[in-house]
């Protein structure tokens, strides 16, 4: 059939930045928390409670910004529940973490299966939900051709996931106590020493990073129209968003460009074969890859991006040099 | 733990022969449960009171739609109407994978709790019901989808859903027929890998074309049976970049319909009504009256005398229903969306098909039209083509094996293309 040629490139270019936001909050969530020097391997059971929890009082409220806020809280409160553990109860970051994930998934669950069973909000049923989650054009902005629709025409929660971005980046790189968090990361005997209160600092920030996930979560949610079914709103989309931190050498902006470049891929999947039957020349060979190539793709960039971070010189990494050991004075 | 497990088995041996020896009653129901419920276990000879279905999930059974909500929704009704209770006469495993071992515990379990037949839903099980119908030969194995059977205890069961694809297509076309647009796009699960999703599409792009012609049906695969986030992104991308106006599915989810609703088009849905989740967008879907074959199973164990005659009780181990037994047909019109005359249009084929006068993978072709609320039908003698110009049954030729339908169809009809 003759397709519309800037359509479909429209097409995929909004599609890159609606399924694959998600991500970012996870991902800059995730920097937040391990800039601290811990490694927290919950996000996707994170995002899973923030998503359960932020759509179903979201919606009792009526209201996306309750929804938002109730997500972060709920975010926050495993991130607190994380930081019982690892910072004052000296527990290994990496089964925490784990035991996260698996806690995530069952809460979100039991909680999902059980009002399911009673009378389940549906998204179409609430007005503030679904106008609140509606595509807000940019004046001006969002009339360029091809970008402006792709790129300037989404919902609140793309915004304020890009502006978080920008935020943290900025929190991090440019305020004193982004510069002191990331001392703690580095050593927190050093940071001790200087006066800096390594366990406020560490439960604040694990408690942030947590709450930026959940939000993450609920946005999940509502992509889905809030359905709720057999399979996790998330999607391993958790995990992925630890792989990105890396790729995007614990930059919160990079993190944005690192969403990009990975969501291409991840759209590739739903949109490849309308590319290669509008552009049959250049693009032909893309409906030949079969789905299978498609659905490891992200998986496999994110494989190549881990290899190529990991030789590449320790100098300009963004790692933090404490990450993953528990801080215990007594053994300064 | 062993003190603790001997310590146990003693507390039962001394209650089972307190049971047994405290009535004259001539009851051993307490020493039998004791010593093992297999034996007790047999099929055939115990009436509908005392009777045990047993079944094997692949999700949760507080599923509240999708694929294992449609078949316990299945089991519970059939036992109903034939007078069972399902809250102490249906055990059941659920979530169980399909890993051959696995099954065998949940078998092993659903046999223990003296289980006489034993649905399994998922087409992984098939070995592991295989291995166990050969163990437990006085209990009788029932799988779904699958295509292993043997001639006493276990048999598979599945349906001609693509004549219930065929009636959906029917309301397709007559919409995309309203709207002037012909895209019609398919978020399907596989595409010609399987027989299953192959006679589905086919069947559904049949319909569309017996009243729209130009229809075109746009396939768009998601290489897994269930992906919500991509079942709704494929529909949207079909909307988006193939100007599809109406959507059907092959996927488990409400997503596509919802996808649908939100861009203001159209769609049929599968499994279940799916009109409560987009009622601005849903026309109708292809459904399963699992109820319908688990009636008649339950039936036949309970009636056959012992668990070797299930099949020959049966007719056959391979047990595949369509319209006319009402295992399949379409849900409920929605009346706020169908375009007019769709519910005669679907009566009168309905009826060829019910009466075994026509069906859809044949020589003869159905059209349709619809005018002022009267749907006329009229058959043709036209080759079944597929979408490169090959011929698959020439014209007036009979219908496409069973087998074929079942197992080998592995072409897209003309009409139909990958997206």
């Amino acid at each position: 059939m003759e397709m519309d040629k800037l359509g479909v490139v429209t097409t995929f270019i909004h599609n890159i930045v609606v399924y694959n936001i998600p991500l970012l909050y996870g991902t800059v969530g995730e920097i937040v928390v391990e800039k601290s020097g811990s490694l927290n391997l919950g996000v996707e059971g994170i995002m899973a409670v923030g998503a359960i929890f932020g759509y179903i009082i979201g919606c009792y409220a009526n209201s996306i910004a309750v929804g938002i806020l109730t997500a972060f809280a709920f975010g926050a409160l495993c991130g607190l529940l994380f930081a019982v553990l690892t910072v004052s109860l000296q527990a290994n970051q990496n089964i925490t973490g784990l035991t996260l994930t698996t806690f995530g998934l069952g809460v979100y669950f039991f909680v999902g299966n059980g009002l399911k069973a009673v009378a389940w909000p549906a998204m179409n049923d609430y007005s503030g939900i679904k106008n609140g989650f509606a595509d807000i054009a940019i004046p001006g902005l969002s009339q360029i051709p091809v970008l402006g629709r792709g790129l300037f025409s989404h919902n609140v929660l793309v915004y304020l996931g890009v502006a978080i971005a920008l935020v943290m980046w900025w929190y991090l790189n440019r305020t004193a106590p982004g510069l002191r968090l990331r001392s703690v990361g580095e050593n927190p005997g050093a940071a001790d020493s200087v006066g800096i209160n390594v366990k406020r600092y560490k439960y604040i920030h694990i408690c942030l990073g947590c709450g930026i996930m959940g939000i993450g979560g609920y946005y999940m949610g509502l992509n889905m129209s809030g359905s709720f079914n057999s399979s996790c709103w998330i999607n391993g989309y958790g995990w992925i968003a630890v792989a990105l931190v890396i790729f995007a050498n614990w930059n919160p902006a990079l993190a944005i460009l690192g969403t990009f470049v990975f969501g291409f891929f991840n759209t590739l999947r739903v949109s490849g074969s309308s590319l290669a039957a509008a552009f049959p020349g250049p693009l032909g060979w893309l409906a030949a890859i079969p789905t299978q190539l498609y659905q490891a793709l992200p998986f496999i960039i994110t494989a190549i991006v881990l290899v190529v971070t990991s030789v590449r010189k320790r100098e300009g990494s963004g790692l933090p040099a404490a990450l993953g050991l528990n801080y215990f004075r007594e053994e300064r | 733990m062993k003190k603790i497990l001997a310590m146990v088995m003693a507390m039962a041996m001394v209650l089972s022969l307190a049971a047994c020896g405290g009535g004259d009653k001539p009851s051993t129901s307490a020493g039998s449960a004791a010593s093992g419920a297999a034996s007790s276990g047999a099929a055939g000879t115990s009436d509908a009171a005392d009777f045990k279905v047993g079944a094997i999930y692949i999700n949760s059974k507080n599923d509240t739609a999708g694929y294992t909500y449609a078949h316990h929704h299945g089991i519970t009704t059939a036992m109903e109407e034939l007078g069972m209770d399902p809250a102490t006469q249906l055990v059941i495993q659920d979530e169980i994978p399909e890993d051959e071992q696995q099954v065998l515990t949940a078998i092993d379990t659903l046999v223990g709790e003296g289980a006489n037949i034993i649905f399994g839903i998922s087409f992984g099980y098939i070995d592991a019901m295989e291995k166990a119908a050969a163990e437990y030969p006085d209990v009788v194995f029932s799988h779904a989808t699958g295509y292993k059977c043997n001639d006493t205890n276990f048999n598979n069961y599945f349906g001609r859903a693509y004549q219930a694809r065929y009636l959906a297509g029917i309301a397709a076309g007559l919409k995309s027929l309203e709207t002037g647009n012909n895209n019609i796009g398919y978020v399907a699960a596989y595409g010609t890998e399987y027989a299953e999703t192959c006679s589905g599409i086919n069947g559904f792009a049949l319909g569309a074309q017996s009243v729209n012609p130009d229809a075109k049906v746009y396939v768009k695969k998601l290489g897994a049976w269930a992906d919500e986030v991509n079942e709704s992104a494929f529909a949207k991308e079909l909307i988006d970049s193939y100007k599809c106006g109406v959507i059907s599915q092959h996927c488990d989810s409400a997503q596509p319909q919802i996808a649908a609703q939100d861009a203001g088009v159209f769609g049929c849905g599968y499994n279940s009504d799916m009109t409560a989740d987009a009622p601005n967008a849903h026309l109708t879907a292809a459904i399963w009256n699992w109820n319908v074959y688990y009636r008649t199973a339950i039936e036949a164990a309970m009636t056959c005398g012992d668990a070797s005659n299930y099949v020959s009780t049966l007719g056959s181990g391979a047990w595949y229903g369509g319209l006319k037994e009402g295992f399949v047909d379409v849900s409920p019109l929605n009346e706020a969306t169908c375009a007019a005359g769709t519910q005669e249009a679907i009566d009168a084929v309905k009826e060829l098909i019910i009466s075994g006068e026509w069906d859809v993978f044949s020589g003869v072709k159905l059209h349709i039209t619809v005018a002022d609320g009267a749907a006329t039908v009229e058959k043709a003698d036209e080759a079944l083509v597929d979408n490169t110009g090959a011929e698959i049954v020439a014209a007036g030729g009979p219908s496409v094996e069973d087998s074929v339908i079942t197992g080998t169809m592995n072409y897209f009809v003309a009409g139909v293309e990958e997206a």
